[in-house]
């Protein structure tokens, strides 16, 4: 499995990311490296494996549904990049 | 002896007999970081305003560029974050203040803790302490530099993958990465979820026991935090190994080890044998397969993580000059490209393919049942030793720039911290000697989870018969 540098660009606007053009070579490269060593994973027979996604086996875990004390309308606007109206301003997005 | 060359638990000492205040010792610490640290480069900035030292241990302690500290700027080492001044205190914070803890500052990291050299920083790299030249390790080179050179008592650090014990290791002292759930990661700047685990940089391992005494604990506010009692660990600090079984895998043992790292872990197992202990030759047949592993599980969260730094709420935000897609859109893309750097771009990258349809099941979940294999090894062998005992790091701390371009080459010099994330269990990485250059080599344990007192008691037993931690690096 390669990847290509239409993968590149396809993966970095899945992620939001612009890979400039200048730069698409090297992450094609680089990331085409590191897909291939994980490649080793293939060789396991993990038919019968349950996947761990937790090392702590948890389940759902719940709280009273009591308010709390927490940060007010306006030190949680203190660290937007823009506010108006006690809403964090974003630009257009409907014309 | 200058304050700033004590351990804290000698520190304190000296406030309990009224030798010395603690406002004298922070003064001392500060004194310290502005004579060594234009070398060292351990410090992004100096904590806001002066500490009260109200409680029973206050003692300075620098934090990581991670931890969310109130009225701080807290940036993760990322052009992303900057101007990012944190509205709360994390759990650890919390608690860390009301131990009467002074924060010195915050210390420096790869950008998001993505690396293990700390070169990844938007703030340029910090060095090692005993060799400017070298990296400290990383992601929490900052913490371990800064507690090497002396410029802080102590540091807090985060570990996904090795990131508090491989620059322990590299930089000569003490670093212990928790049970997961141990110590709570509300107000930790999330990695990966399933994996992040905050914990101590010390100068010996009493100073360890004492700080995990301080951020254990359950927390409400991290639905993975486990609510398991926390004992006083130093009432682990015994120094008495007799009996107690250590399982050194064959496979730890392998090509890319370098010589002089195999031989200073070989001096400690025969000096821990001679002490009483029973080796015992184990083996994880799956270690070999953990870099892998963690490298698809580890940034497949951290793609879904960092989606939230998109410019909307706080940090960086830019806005394209022309229209390309549209005005929100443009903005996303513009602030995430501008803000992250390379290595941080790559790993989104690498765990938005492998999250993304057609490859999920060939990469994340496969990683995912691999993670089962390596954590059953552990397990297994679990069964029949107290620890596990390999080295922190296959080398020595390698030069500034030499595996930069090199993603892979850094990512394998994880290779013998991984397995304890992906399992879950603690592990403490402790000073074994020094190689011909001069830099320090660490040995690594490995315990079962929950019980980081029999890490502490056999990295205690140690240190208490070895002199490597009273080394000091010549600045």
């Amino acid at each position: 499995m390669s990847i290509t540098k239409e993968d590149v660009k396809y993966i970095a606007a899945l992620a939001r990311i612009d890979v400039p053009e200048d730069k698409l070579e090297g992450f094609t490269k680089s990331l085409g490296g590191i897909v291939q060593y994980v490649e080793k994973l293939q060789e396991l027979d993990v038919a019968h494996v349950k996947p761990t996604s937790h090392a702590v086996p948890v389940g759902n875990v719940l709280r009273p549904d009591i308010i709390k004390p927490s940060l007010t309308n306006k030190e949680a606007l203190a660290i937007a990049v823009e506010a108006k109206d006690g809403s964090f301003k974003v630009p257009l997005v409907i014309e | 002896m200058s304050p700033h060359q004590l351990t804290s638990h000698a520190l304190l000492d000296l406030f309990k007999s009224r030798q010395i205040t603690p406002a004298e010792a922070y003064a001392d610490v500060v004194n310290r970081i502005k004579t060594i640290d234009p070398k060292v480069k351990a410090y992004v900035h100096m904590a806001q305003g002066e500490p009260d030292f109200n409680g029973a241990i206050p003692v300075p302690i620098a934090i990581k560029d991670n931890l969310c500290t109130k009225g701080e700027e807290i940036t993760c080492a990322s052009r992303i974050l900057k101007g990012f001044r944190s509205p709360y205190d994390a759990g650890v914070i919390e608690k860390v203040k009301k131990s009467g803890g002074a924060i010195l500052g915050i210390v420096n990291m790869d950008e998001f803790a993505f690396g293990s050299s700390c070169e990844t920083s938007c703030y340029g790299p910090t060095f090692n302490p005993w060799d400017l030249k070298c990296v400290p390790g990383g992601s929490s080179g900052g913490s371990a530099a800064a507690v090497a050179a002396d410029e802080a008592m102590w540091a807090l650090g985060s570990d996904t993958g090795g990131s508090i014990r491989q620059p322990a290791s590299f930089c000569g002292i003490v670093g212990l990465k928790p049970t997961y759930g141990r110590v709570s990661r509300y107000g930790l700047i999330a990695f990966a979820s399933s994996l992040d685990q905050i914990g101590p940089l010390t100068k010996d391992v009493r100073d360890c026991a004492l700080l995990m005494n301080i951020i254990s604990g359950y927390d409400d506010r991290d639905s993975t935090s486990v609510n398991e009692p926390v004992p006083d660990y130093t009432k682990a600090l015994v120094n008495d190994v007799r009996g107690l079984k250590i399982g050194i895998p064959k496979e730890a043992f392998v090509d890319g080890l370098d010589p002089e790292v195999r031989r200073a872990v070989e001096d400690a197992l025969n000096l821990l044998k001679k002490l009483g202990a029973v080796i015992k030759e184990v083996s994880l047949p799956h270690t070999p397969y953990a870099v892998a592993t963690y490298y698809i599980v580890a940034t497949a969260e951290a793609s879904s993580n960092l989606a939230r730094f998109d410019g909307v709420r706080y940090g960086l935000r830019v806005q394209p000059k022309s229209v390309r897609k549209n005005a929100l859109v443009d903005m996303y893309e513009e602030t995430r490209s501008q803000g992250f750097g390379d290595e941080a771009k790559r790993r989104i990258m690498l765990g938005t393919y492998a999250l993304s349809s057609g490859y999920y099941d060939a990469y994340y979940l496969r990683g995912q049942k691999v993670r089962t294999l390596i954590k059953n090894d552990l397990d297994e062998v679990f069964k029949d030793c107290d620890v596990i005992m390999t080295p922190t790091s296959p080398t020595v701390a390698f030069k500034v720039g030499e595996k930069l371009s090199d993603p892979l080459s850094m990512y394998l010099s994880d290779i013998y911290t991984i397995p304890a994330n992906l399992a879950g269990i603690p592990a403490i990485s402790v000073p074994c000697g020094f190689a011909k250059s001069g830099l320090p080599i660490g040995l690594q344990l490995m315990g079962k989870a929950f019980d980081e007192e029999m890490l502490l008691r056999v990295s205690y037993t140690y240190e208490q018969n070895t002199e490597w931690h009273l080394k000091k690096p010549n600045l």
